[in-house]
């Protein structure tokens, strides 16, 4: 099994996974092409510039020194005002203080980070970047939340810490979307590494807190997410990855795509690999402008509802040809076909400015 | 997405270029649209970094904040954008017109005209949106004081903003959407939220098709985003280095003044492409005539400028952080009406947008065949005005005998199905009772009954006026509601004592 994901990649070594990429790999679970490659860990942005076809998914870095510079900001003084924050939003009496355990430097992040969080103790405490680990295709993803605040409201909370506003109590809502996501693949792993340490996992709530710049200025404010919508989305398309040996099932013997490859000889075995385009995988996954290159001339392509619009019919050629009354309808387009060439006709009418 | 324009997208990709999905111009067009191109820097809070405004294609200001984390900067943007948007605001603030009210027993003025804002993306609006409650509850004194315009530009772009979320109204456009309003491109709607893309596929360069051009205008090194947000490689290779530079030569004010210069040069190229685009946009629009009823839209958004034009004059507060109950129930039940009134007055301007409804079975075209436009009915205390034609179909009619249908031809004439027959030969035979539009007298004018052999169209959809919602006044509001608001003004937004970044 190994040596066949190796065959895959081309001889690389996988790519790591990271909490935003096991969480977009929620976004088509459909698709087959990007599970083969994601179980198989290639580089994806390497094979995407290959084929001529680079992924825009750069970050600015005023974006990262804000977001960074942000966090800072929060979490100083050893999270006193931090602590503060998520007790008011738990609606429990904010505490005297709280233990601050710093996860983030330090070799041996992992045991140290499994004994801290796995071992008793009273009063609340917070620990900062501590390092999880989750089981994805096979292979250990490390994972590093901002901050795990324990015993508050008696449970484990995952605290999310980002730098886009929330403004008069609305966010981004594509923003949040993204955090809760993400969020829910700490909430996981932290979740297993309880369970790990004998101790019961639903310790670790759904409840995530996002501690977000309130307004236009830089003071924190908390929110709640319930993540078990996405907590449910990710253990099924894991446990899809997992299966690995299904998904390979149906790759062709042989199939490679070293990045270092001819793009030609790529892109001719990615075609063996059938995807799923949807104009959503632009923002979510590398290689989406060459699927959607390869997508050209499906309905599909021009999104979901269009495709629906157009009674399911797949290609642009047959819609047109089923639309015109110049192809005969399959039986099971009929319907389609019926509502096309009234479509087609109606437009043609009103364009020609025959009507009411 | 209606079949209809589905089918428009997909000869839109067969043909290489984006197909009409209107006859008419559904939105209006000012002569002297303040066009306004906004930049945001990246990971901050609604942070402005550059501008280029104006209301014609020669008028171009470009505004840059050096410094975009400092908010004196901010403000001093806010007040250089306030510079050039309230001086076009009171060009309209010189002529105004009666309006009869009250059954004509009283008058009152409107402006004869109303400023209209363009930028390119919804996004676009919603940094506006962002950027009027940024800057509307600042104030003049106090620690932090701002220029006395700041706040008035956040009120009125406050206003804007909300005006944008009223279907139908065309105070604050983005061109995006106004653009596939009218054409149908050959891609998704979240790539045709991408102004160059859309401005590809409907104007493809020679020997592209709309395809090859979209694709093209996606990368960002040949044509810069459209905004708010900037080009992530922009931001580090160029942007960066160049604020940096700035920053340095403090103190030094040659350098700082090239440095300026090198910054602005570099903001004008991300504007510049962006801001043709626009202006080649709106001469898209321009192309197409007027829909019938863009102009009493229109009167609604210049009603709106002039009522708002009242309240600040006034001396009244700035727009709320949040609705209270009542004034949340009244915002949504107008944004209802308001979108129902779209959606009918559209279909009743533009056949091709009719032909949709006729696809879906809430309107149908056929042939008068049968007219007695003197049938009186005197079965009641009076006699009425009551005649009948017959219309033969070869389109569906899924309406009910009972059914009150509206034709766009005779909006004020309802007309009751009284018949429905289907032929054997596919075409259905439709017998309507009608009233109104025929005057009082029990003749009917001519012209105001549909003759026999005239093909009109009838559908469900109404234009009439719909009644108001009665609501509580504020201090009325009921308990399940919050009751009435607390006396106490809302506290002013705290000022931050931090440093910004």
């Amino acid at each position: 099994m190994e040596d066949r994901l190796a065959q895959i990649r081309g001889g690389g070594p996988p790519r790591r996974h990271n909490a935003r990429t096991i969480a977009a790999l929620t976004g088509n679970p459909g698709c087959t092409r990007r599970a083969v490659l994601d179980s198989a860990g290639v580089d994806k942005p390497a094979l995407a510039e290959q084929l001529g076809f680079p992924a825009r998914f750069g970050q600015s870095r005023f974006a990262i020194t804000r977001g960074n510079a942000f966090e800072a900001q929060v979490k100083a003084d050893g999270g006193t005002e931090l602590l503060r924050l998520v007790a008011e939003r738990l609606g429990v009496p904010v505490p005297d203080g709280a233990t601050w355990t710093d996860l983030g430097a330090d070799d041996d992040r992992p045991e140290r980070s499994r004994a801290a969080l796995t071992a008793s103790g009273d009063g609340p405490a917070l620990f900062d970047h501590p390092l999880l680990g989750l089981d994805v295709a096979g292979t250990r993803v490390h994972l590093e939340p901002d901050l795990v605040a324990a015993r508050l409201a008696g449970r484990f909370h995952v605290v999310e810490i980002k730098s886009f506003p929330v403004i008069d109590g609305q966010a981004d809502p594509g923003k949040v979307a993204a955090a809760a996501i993400q969020s829910a693949v700490y909430v996981l792993a932290l979740r297993e590494l309880l369970a790990a340490g004998g101790r019961d996992p639903e310790l670790v709530s759904h409840e995530v807190v996002l501690v977000c710049p309130r307004d236009f200025a830089n003071h924190p404010v908390a929110s709640l997410l319930d993540v078990r919508r996405q907590l449910l989305v990710l253990r099924r398309q894991l446990a899809r990855m997992a299966r690995v040996e299904e998904l390979l099932a149906a790759v062709p013997v042989g199939f490679t795509v070293d990045p270092a490859a001819d793009p030609a000889a790529l892109a001719a075995a990615l075609h063996r690999v059938p995807a799923r385009y949807a104009p959503d995988c632009l923002a979510a996954c590398e290689l989406a402008y060459f699927c959607r290159h390869e997508a050209r001339g499906q309905t599909g392509a021009l999104g979901r509802p269009v495709r629906e619009a157009l009674g399911g019919v797949e290609d642009v050629a047959d819609v047109l040809a089923l639309a015109g009354g110049v192809a005969a309808p399959e039986p099971e387009q009929a319907e389609a076909a019926a509502l096309l060439r009234a479509a087609a006709r109606l437009r043609a009418d009103a364009l020609a400015g025959q009507s009411a | 997405m209606s079949t209809l324009r589905a089918l428009a997208r997909a000869q839109a990709v067969a043909a290489g270029r984006a197909q009409p999905v209107a006859t008419v111009r559904h939105l209006h067009l000012s002569d002297r649209p303040l066009v306004l191109v906004p930049l945001a820097l990246a990971g901050e809070a609604n942070a402005p970094l550059a501008a280029m405004v104006g209301a014609a294609p020669d008028e171009a200001r470009l505004l840059v904040v050096p410094q975009p984390r400092n908010r004196d900067q901010r403000f001093a943007f806010a007040a250089e954008l306030a510079g050039v948007v309230l001086p076009y605001l009171d060009e309209f603030r010189d002529l105004t017109e009666a309006v009869p009210v009250d059954r004509g027993r009283d008058v009152r003025h409107r402006y004869a005209d109303a400023p209209q804002l363009l930028v390119p993306n919804p996004a676009g609006i919603t940094f506006l949106r962002l950027f009027g409650r940024s800057t509307r509850f600042r104030r003049t004194d106090g620690d932090y004081p701002v220029h006395q315009s700041v706040p008035l530009l956040g009120r009125w772009l406050t206003f804007f903003a909300e005006r944008a979320e009223q279907p139908g109204s065309s105070a604050l456009l983005a061109l995006t959407d106004a653009l596939t309003l009218h054409w149908a491109t050959g891609q998704s709607v979240v790539e045709d939220l991408h102004l160059p893309a859309v401005l590809g596929w409907l104007e493809p360069p020679a020997g592209l098709t709309g395809a090859e051009a979209a694709a093209r205008a996606e990368d960002p090194a040949r044509c810069p985003p459209a905004g708010p947000a900037t080009d992530p490689d922009f931001d580090n290779r160029r942007l960066a280095p160049a604020i940096e530079a700035y920053t340095r030569a403090e103190g030094d004010p040659a350098a700082r003044a090239a440095a300026y210069d090198e910054l602005a040069g570099l903001l004008r190229g991300q504007l510049a492409p962006t801001w043709e685009l626009m202006w080649r946009g709106v001469g898209l629009l321009r192309t197409l005539p007027a829909g019938a009823r863009v102009t009493g839209r229109w009167a609604g958004d210049r009603d709106a400028f002039t009522a708002h034009a009242e309240h600040v004059d006034a001396g009244g507060g700035p727009q709320p952080r949040r609705d209270g109950a009542v004034a949340a129930a009244l915002r949504l039940q107008r944004l209802e009406r308001a979108s129902t009134a779209w959606a009918v007055q559209r279909a009743y301007d533009d056949p091709l947008v009719m032909a949709e409804h006729r696809l879906s079975g809430e309107a149908f075209v056929g042939e008068v065949t049968l007219a007695d436009p003197a049938r009186v009915d005197d079965s009641g205390k009076r006699p009425v005005l009551r005649p009948r034609i017959q219309v033969v179909t070869t389109e569906p009619v899924p309406m009910p005998v009972g059914a009150t249908l509206y034709s766009p031809a005779r909006p004020a004439q309802k007309a009751k199905i009284v018949f429905v027959t289907p032929g054997g030969d596919g075409k259905t035979e439709v017998v309507l009772e009608l009233s109104g539009g025929m005057g009082r007298g029990l003749t009917a004018p001519p012209g105001s009954v549909p003759e026999v052999g005239e093909r009109i169209c009838l559908t469900g959809l109404s234009d009439g006026f719909l009644p108001g919602g009665a609501f509580p006044a504020a201090e009325e509001t009921p308990w399940t509601h919050g009751g009435p608001p607390g006396t106490a003004a809302a506290p002013p937004d705290p000022a931050p004592a931090e440093d910004w970044s």
